[in-house]
């Protein structure tokens, strides 16, 4: 079946035909509202919203699919072999695993409830209407349970079917541990982000919430790899796992701890257990909340950002246009605690390089190798931010019109708001460098090179494939076009991988520096702006 | 009043998938309120847009107090100003620095700008509100924070889209009491609306435009012998002039 054909089916089961199967109002009826909308909003940000683009999305998702479980096999086949009975660093391995996975998810969740709280779009509609809200708050719980649960066997799928196919049918229980990973993030993020209303109120929650669920995935990660630099001088989270320190620090193995890796590896007594318990605190979320749902939501939508007062500064300063333009994105970034905390996000990540550098110092040899690992992830992160950074200049500038009819030539703006992003990554780095420059002067030039290189490249992709938004849809700027998520990711990559094979003193730095430009050569050339 | 009109259209023509400007011709006198008319999708918009260098146009010229606005927009841009009817200001921005921002981008002298300013805040009742961020601010107060990030360059021509749409009574009334103001300082507003009541009351002259093109000019009484309805409303006037252009 295709997803043309999935499509017209699920419009005509979703549509009248559906609605006409269940009572108006029916828990049936709020689910099929909702199936509806879901599927039609995915359709749509798998094509762009342009028709006809469904057999392109069949064949890319085929062809990555293929692709994946050729990875997975390669990183996954030695776990194959591991029994019913595992010995104690494999379950640490699989409930690290899982604990990754359970911690992207619940920052995954906490997103779609704060979503589901204030984006304000139908609630007028229902809560005015003689129908009970409850239903359909229960459906939308149900529904963000299930969006995690399939977006997470989505992602497992290809490790699931390798060890399905190389292991045995058993693998198959790691199916229901994802279905439990999915359950119980969907309930601890409705639980966690209603005490937040409770506790800091719903003005507060939405940006408080937003920030806990980026922290939550960011933090369980770079927390493991803290403790495997400082524990081994890697930046491999699974040297952490597999290391004598853990497994002499954690229960043994018949804890209860290891229920959920050895529903994962087959045991169905352990998986009727985690089932059991996840499914619970799914529908007792359900219960307890679903009928509270409304009066949140009203609470939410009656939210003013109103009475931020600004302290007064001695009159009006004498700018160039230039300098007001890039003074005005420095402002506006600094003034938006979201947007700081998703780009310090981003920093936050080169915590543990940073760490390793750190650790470095003592040891020369080391030093010079731990270059190859930190210059690629710094060119790495400064190609991301510059990124983002580039959108909101470029794209997200909310007065357009103004900026526009500004008595200004359009390519003094674009420099402005150009030098605004490049300052913004200078300030960033700028530290990271100094460090690095104690290490190895080499090594400094080549990352400041290769950060200057990437970030530029992802500034020139943004402004290739610019399209007026405003800021607050920075989080949705991936789904503008495909095209350009992608030739920035790989961008960044191949700055990345020739700023590390520079580091080690190669020309081979070369092959990875002409798959960059070759890059930006085609992004230019596929970009609906070609200036 | 000197003999250069505020903005001169010859032959102005854009298509999107379909002609939306055609060939239009408006001449816009120096120190008048001119008031655009027309029904939805006549292209009273796409004109003004162009006028104010938002959108190049595919044929004809534009001219702006003598200035060739196509062969010189910077200069052109200097002497104008635009407020749509969708205010778009910084929400992170204080009233009192999104008109510093604006004054920058004008490169105004800083001390003449911020007496402007404060003029400004005050003539508009933003005075509660000049320091505090915009991000709460009522579409009313917004479209006045707009509007005076519009005007402290002190702009010759004052191009408006529909710049009361969504404003209560009172906030309506000082926006329409400060652009009389500018035009009795010698300043040209031109202006769409559908509220025809304020195109009535407030404008010298008026053009109805439809299917891109200009299909009456002059003063309502004008209008009024044109269309042969004598006493009649503007209202009334507009719709026949809409009626007899539909059926040709």
């Amino acid at each position: 079946m295709t997803i043309s054909d999935m499509a017209h089916v699920l419009g005509r089961r979703t549509g009248s035909h559906f609605a006409g199967t269940c009572a108006a109002g029916s828990l049936t009826w709020f689910a099929g509202h909702e199936l509806r909308l879901a599927w039609r909003d995915w359709l749509s940000m798998m094509t762009a919203g342009r028709r006809g683009r469904e057999r392109i999305v069949a064949f890319a998702v085929t062809a990555f699919v293929v692709f994946a479980h050729v990875l997975a096999y390669y990183f996954i086949v030695r776990y194959v072999h591991v029994g019913t009975e595992p010995d104690k660093p494999a379950l640490i391995v699989i409930t690290g695993s899982v604990l990754l996975s359970w911690s992207l998810l619940m920052s995954q969740a906490m997103e779609s409830v704060t979503r589901a709280f204030y984006a304000r779009s139908d609630f007028d509609l229902i809560l005015s209407s003689p129908v009970a809200v409850r239903k359909l708050f229960a459906v939308r719980i149900a529904a963000i349970a299930f969006s995690s649960i399939v977006m997470s066997a989505l992602l497992a799928a290809p490790i699931v079917n390798v060890l399905v196919m190389q292991g045995g049918a058993r693998w198959l229980g790691a199916y229901g541990v994802v279905i439990a990973m999915g359950a119980t993030a969907s309930a601890c993020a409705v639980a966690l982000t209603v005490a937040m209303f409770h506790v800091i109120g719903p003005k507060r929650t939405r940006l408080i919430a937003q920030i806990v669920a980026a922290v939550i995935a960011a933090v369980f990660i770079i927390g493991l790899q803290v403790a495997a630099i400082l524990s081994h001088g890697s930046l491999s989270r699974m040297v952490f796992l597999e290391s004598d320190t853990l497994i002499a620090l954690v229960p043994d193995i018949d804890s209860v701890l290891w229920i959920p890796a050895r529903a994962a590896l087959g045991d169905l007594w352990s998986l009727a257990i985690t089932l059991g318990i996840s499914l619970a605190m799914l529908g007792a979320a359900i219960v307890v909340f679903s009928a509270r749902f409304g009066h949140h939501a009203i609470a939410a939508s009656s939210v003013s950002a109103s009475g931020t007062r600004q302290a007064q500064h001695a009159g009006f300063r004498r700018r160039s246009p230039a300098r007001t333009l890039r003074q005005k994105e420095w402002t506006l970034l600094l003034r938006d605690p979201w947007l700081v905390s998703q780009t310090l996000m981003q920093i936050l990540y080169l915590l543990p390089p940073a760490l390793l550098l750190w650790r470095s110092y003592g040891n020369s040899g080391e030093g010079t190798g731990a270059l190859v690992v930190l210059v690629p992830v710094l060119v790495m992160a400064a190609g991301q931010l510059a990124g983002g950074l580039a959108w909101l200049a470029i794209s997200g500038e909310d007065a357009p019109d103004l900026v526009a009819t500004a008595p200004i030539l359009a390519r003094q703006i674009i420099r402005a708001k150009v030098e605004a992003v490049l300052g913004a990554i200078a300030i960033a780095f700028a530290p990271f460098i100094a460090a690095l420059a104690f290490l190895s002067v080499h090594g400094a030039l080549v990352a400041a090179a290769g950060i200057l290189a990437a970030a530029a490249a992802a500034t020139g992709i943004q402004f290739w494939f610019r399209k007026q938004a405003t800021r607050r849809y920075f989080r949705h700027r991936q789904t503008a076009s495909r095209f350009a998520t992608f030739a920035e990711a790989f961008s960044s990559i191949s700055w990345a991988a020739t700023a590390a094979v520079a580091a080690g003193g190669s020309w081979l730095a070369l092959f990875p520096a002409a798959i960059g430009i070759a890059i930006l050569f085609a992004a230019r050339w596929m970009s609906p702006h070609k200036a | 009043m000197t003999n250069t009109p505020a903005l001169a259209i010859r032959g102005l023509a854009k298509s999107f998938d379909r002609p939306a400007v055609n060939g239009l011709d408006l001449t816009v006198r120096t120190g008048e309120f001119y008031s655009l008319l027309g029904p939805n999708g006549a292209g009273k918009t796409t004109t003004l847009r162009m006028v104010a260098g938002l959108l190049p146009p595919d044929a004809g010229s534009i001219h702006i107090c003598g200035v060739d606005a196509l062969r010189d927009p910077v200069e052109a841009k200097r002497i104008v100003a635009w407020v749509s009817d969708e205010p778009m200001i910084y929400d992170k921005l204080t009233p009192y620095e999104y008109l510093e921002f604006v004054a920058g981008l004008w490169s105004l002298d800083a001390r003449v700008a911020e007496e402007r300013a404060r003029e400004l805040i005050d003539w508009l009742g933003l005075g509660p509100h000049a320091h505090e961020r915009c991000e709460g601010f009522s579409k009313g107060t917004r479209q006045k924070v707009a509007l005076a990030g519009a005007l402290v360059h002190a702009p010759r021509v004052i191009i408006l889209d529909e710049p009361l749409t969504g404003l209560d009574a009172g906030s309506a009334r000082q926006v329409k009491r400060v652009l009389r103001e500018r035009v009795d300082g010698g300043a040209t507003v031109i202006m769409t609306t559908h509220i025809l009541e304020v195109a009535e009351r407030m404008a010298d002259r008026i053009g109805v435009i439809a299917g891109g093109r200009l299909i009456a000019e002059g003063t309502l009484d004008e209008l009024r012998i044109q269309t042969g309805r004598n006493h009649t409303s503007l209202e009334d006037t507009f719709l026949a002039l809409v009626a007899e252009q539909q059926a040709a």
